[in-house]
């Protein structure tokens, strides 16, 4: 008997008697299982996806390669698709940074749609530039002013941030920058230590952080004699000079006595880069639309005129 | 290992893939038919109307009775608005859709299959089609067989056109179920409607030209898992086309019958039964997963069992069970009794429990919802007066379709004064009040502010629809303050 099929489940295939197929000849606890034939169109699908593979393999990379995979026609890369949504957005963004371009900042609250924009963007630019002094939330820490308070060195509408942004804080290349220099009371032998710990005293009564004493009245006079200058009469600071106002709650550089009497000694001078030299204007617009919209931002004075000769508190 | 049946095996050339038996399904009329006719048209009907129905829902919301808006996600189902959070409501629909059938199943058996399945009315319609075309079984059977002429390709050009023209409708009627109908339809021919709908109606047409034109029979052999988890559900008790093989066998010619009565059973061996079968399978052979008991074998072979003078019923709808106590010559089951048992009231209570806690659900719902995020960074905010600032993200959802005044006010936050971005902190005041445009959702950065020293601590905000229906909601917050230095 020559029998090709020379194995045992060939040899116990059979034809079920119910459905007329042939079995494939395995049983298992006495199920068997039928040989039921594949459907011809299911082969004709399975012919279209391996043409379909090939028609891929030649429009698409595909196969890997030494150094990197075969190209494929149409030229196709994952990088080449990042680019072209890059330059998609970039083009869907053209129109609302065209017109942001054209319109001084003073103009960007009564346009909502341009604000809106402008604060999103500010936002993001403001994750890539300032968070790493500012933090991401814009809060600041000591020393770095939080952004998100009522409280302005220089001025907090719209023109004067861009102003600041600008010209950036103590650059020395910049003639417009924010200079304000206090001096080194103490280091340099202006004021003696004993004076600069009644001043201290005397400080910390302006914003209620401690009675009058002997020692704080005693610093009212030097207050009056070196500081006032700057910083008021009644130390409520002057945007002019970017004088801290200092009988408010918020301490850039610290609120304690001995916090005052460093500062007073040598004091913190922060500096913030001239943002005009490393982004475009429009980018600089987006960010004071965005520190602008942190809940401090403050309206134009009524006359609308050189954001810098805002009228100061008391001088 | 000499089993004769053996030796036939390995004589026999194994084909692994088979070719498709066309199926010439032969016209028949009665009972079954007129009620497939019924449900096809019904289903034709609603399939290609709903969208055309409309329903006033006011001026700012569409006016179209059914439409699943996936552009604004929401869901419009006559008197009813569903949003993406109410997702849950379409969830419980595909449930009761789900044990419906389980329910169908187990009390009518593959009904769903037999009359209502999409596959099985567009299959009937292309049927008709053919037959329309190309004549009834035979005819259709010998222009099979006959060699491609001019007359032929006519007319398969003439009949696949039609096939066409029907899988285009079908096709183009889906997106009108995801737009304005007839904006949409304006669209759609002057040619700006949105790419989408192009490539959805061509695919849509393209499945039904193939699925309806030509696999047909063989998406339920071999493509669908329905068949397979209905032949789970069946049970004893279900109603299953059958073939009364103890009444039919043997079987014999009426000429033969006629001659020798006592030696044949009733079935004449006319295969009427097999003409008329949609799918082309001999329900004499059993229940199979090629019957999708649309009881056309039932029509032909009561008309045979007529004609012959015999009585009805050879094929009928019957239970397993009822086919043991039919050939033990008792009476069959009541037909309520069929319906009427511990697993259809099961599934019918599970269903309905079901389908009454949507409607409950949809009655009570409330159509205005706060919800609060708080700013994290920073948590708080010292102001140069020392009060203290938080902000927050307010959602206000109006689910109306009307604007509505809403007013936030803060309970439990003493001295606690709340404004926005457009309110301004110069008007700070107790409560904000907001119009949220009709049918919307909308965002409010909202500030607040409280006097120096107030500790931290939970507060609530309180959400008042303002107008006629006094709608309200309340939302759990923290503010943060600075802590004792």
């Amino acid at each position: 008997m020559a029998d090709a099929h020379n194995s045992p489940a060939a040899a116990s295939r059979r034809i079920d008697e119910a459905t007329n197929t042939e079995t494939v000849g395995h049983e298992w606890d006495g199920i068997e299982e039928l040989n039921t034939p594949l459907p011809r169109w299911w082969l004709w699908t399975f012919y279209a996806t391996i043409v379909f593979a090939i028609g891929y393999c030649v429009a698409y990379p595909a196969w890997p390669m030494i150094s990197g995979a075969t190209e494929g026609v149409l030229g196709w890369s994952s990088r080449g698709q990042l680019q072209n949504e890059l330059d998609a957005q970039q083009a869907a963004r053209a129109r609302t940074v065209a017109a942001l371009a054209d319109m001084p900042i003073e103009q960007l609250p009564d346009h909502p749609e341009l604000m809106r924009a402008a604060i999103a963007g500010g936002s993001a630019a403001f994750k890539v530039n300032c968070v790493q002094c500012h933090g991401a939330g814009a809060a600041g820490s000591k020393g770095y002013p939080n952004l998100n308070d009522d409280d302005w060195l220089w001025g907090g509408d719209l023109k004067t941030i861009e102003t600041t942004l600008i010209h950036g804080i103590r650059q020395p290349g910049d003639d417009a920058t924010r200079q304000s220099m206090m001096p080194n009371f103490g280091a340099d032998g202006l004021l003696t230590a004993e004076q600069i710990g009644q001043v201290a005293d005397y400080v910390l009564t302006l914003s209620g952080k401690a009675r009058a004493s002997a020692s704080s009245q005693q610093g009212a006079q030097v207050f009056a004699d070196n500081c006032a200058v700057c910083h008021g009469a009644a130390g409520k600071g002057s945007r002019q000079f970017g004088a801290p106002n200092l009988s408010d709650a918020i301490w850039l550089d610290g609120g304690r006595r001995e916090d005052i009497v460093a500062q007073l000694t040598r004091p913190h001078h922060g500096v913030m880069p001239a943002w005009g030299n490393r982004l475009d204007p429009v980018t600089i617009k987006m960010l004071a639309a965005y520190v602008h919209s942190l809940g401090g931002g403050e309206d134009f004075a009524e006359t609308p005129a050189p954001p810098d000769t805002q009228p100061t508190e008391a001088e | 290992m000499n089993k004769p049946d053996q030796i036939k095996t390995q004589d026999r050339p194994a084909s692994l893939y088979a070719k498709r038996e066309p199926v010439f399904n032969r016209r028949i009329d009665g009972k079954f038919r007129r009620l497939k006719w019924a449900i096809m048209v019904i289903c034709l009907a609603i399939y290609w109307g709903t969208p055309w129905l409309r329903w006033d829902r006011g001026p700012y919301a569409p006016d179209q009775a059914v439409l699943v808006d996936l552009a604004h996600r929401r869901f419009y189902m006559f008197g009813i608005e569903i949003w993406p959070h109410e997702f849950y409501f379409v969830a419980g629909l595909l449930i009761m859709a789900g044990i419906g059938l389980f329910l169908v199943t187990s009390a009518v058996g593959r009904a769903w299959c037999g009359y209502a399945c999409p596959q099985t009315v567009w299959t009937d319609l292309f049927q008709h089609v053919d037959r329309f075309f190309d004549g009834d079984r035979n005819a259709r059977f010998r222009l099979y067989k006959a060699p491609w002429g001019p007359a032929k390709i006519a007319r398969r050009l003439a009949k696949w056109t039609v096939y066409l023209a029907i899988s285009f409708a079908t096709g183009g009627a889906w997106i009108f179920y995801f737009a304005d109908a007839p904006t949409l339809q304006y669209a759609f021919w002057t040619g700006t409607a949105d790419p989408v709908a192009y490539a959805t109606v061509a695919v849509l047409t393209a499945t039904t030209f193939v699925l309806g034109g030509f696999m047909r029979e063989q998406v339920c052999v071999y493509m669908c898992p329905w068949p397979r988890i209905q032949t789970a559900m069946l049970d004893e008790k279900s109603l299953i086309v059958t073939y009364k093989d103890w009444r039919g066998e043997p079987r014999g010619s009426v000429k033969k019958a006629g001659k020798n009565p006592d030696r044949f059973g009733d079935c004449i061996d006319c295969n009427q039964c097999v003409a008329v079968c949609p799918t082309g399978i001999d329900i004499r052979e059993g229940p199979q997963i090629g019957c999708i008991t649309c009881a056309l074998c039932i029509d032909a072979c009561d008309r045979v069992m007529g004609e012959t003078g015999r009585p009805r019923g050879l094929i009928d709808y019957a239970t397993l069970e009822d086919a043991e106590r039919e050939k033990a010559g008792q009476p069959p089951t009541r037909h309520f009794k069929l319906i009427w048992r511990p697993r259809t009231i099961l599934y019918f209570a599970v269903w309905a429990g079901i389908g009454l806690s949507l409607l409950f659900l949809l009655g009570t719902r409330v159509h205005t919802d706060l919800t609060v995020a708080k700013d994290r960074n920073p948590p708080y905010i010292l102001l140069s007066d020392g009060s203290v600032r938080n902000a927050y993200t307010l959602r206000l959802r109006n689910m109306q379709g009307r604007p509505r005044k809403m007013e936030i006010s803060i309970e439990g936050l003493p001295g606690a004064k709340i404004w926005s971005d457009d309110v301004g902190m110069a008007e700070a005041g107790t409560a904000l009040t907001r119009i949220v445009p009709a049918d919307e959702t909308q965002s409010l950065r909202a500030y607040l502010v409280v006097p120096a020293g107030t500790p931290a601590q939970e507060f609530t905000f309180h959400l008042q629809a303002l107008g006629e229906a006094r709608e309200q909601d309340s939302a759990e917050a923290q503010f943060d303050a600075p802590g004792e230095q």
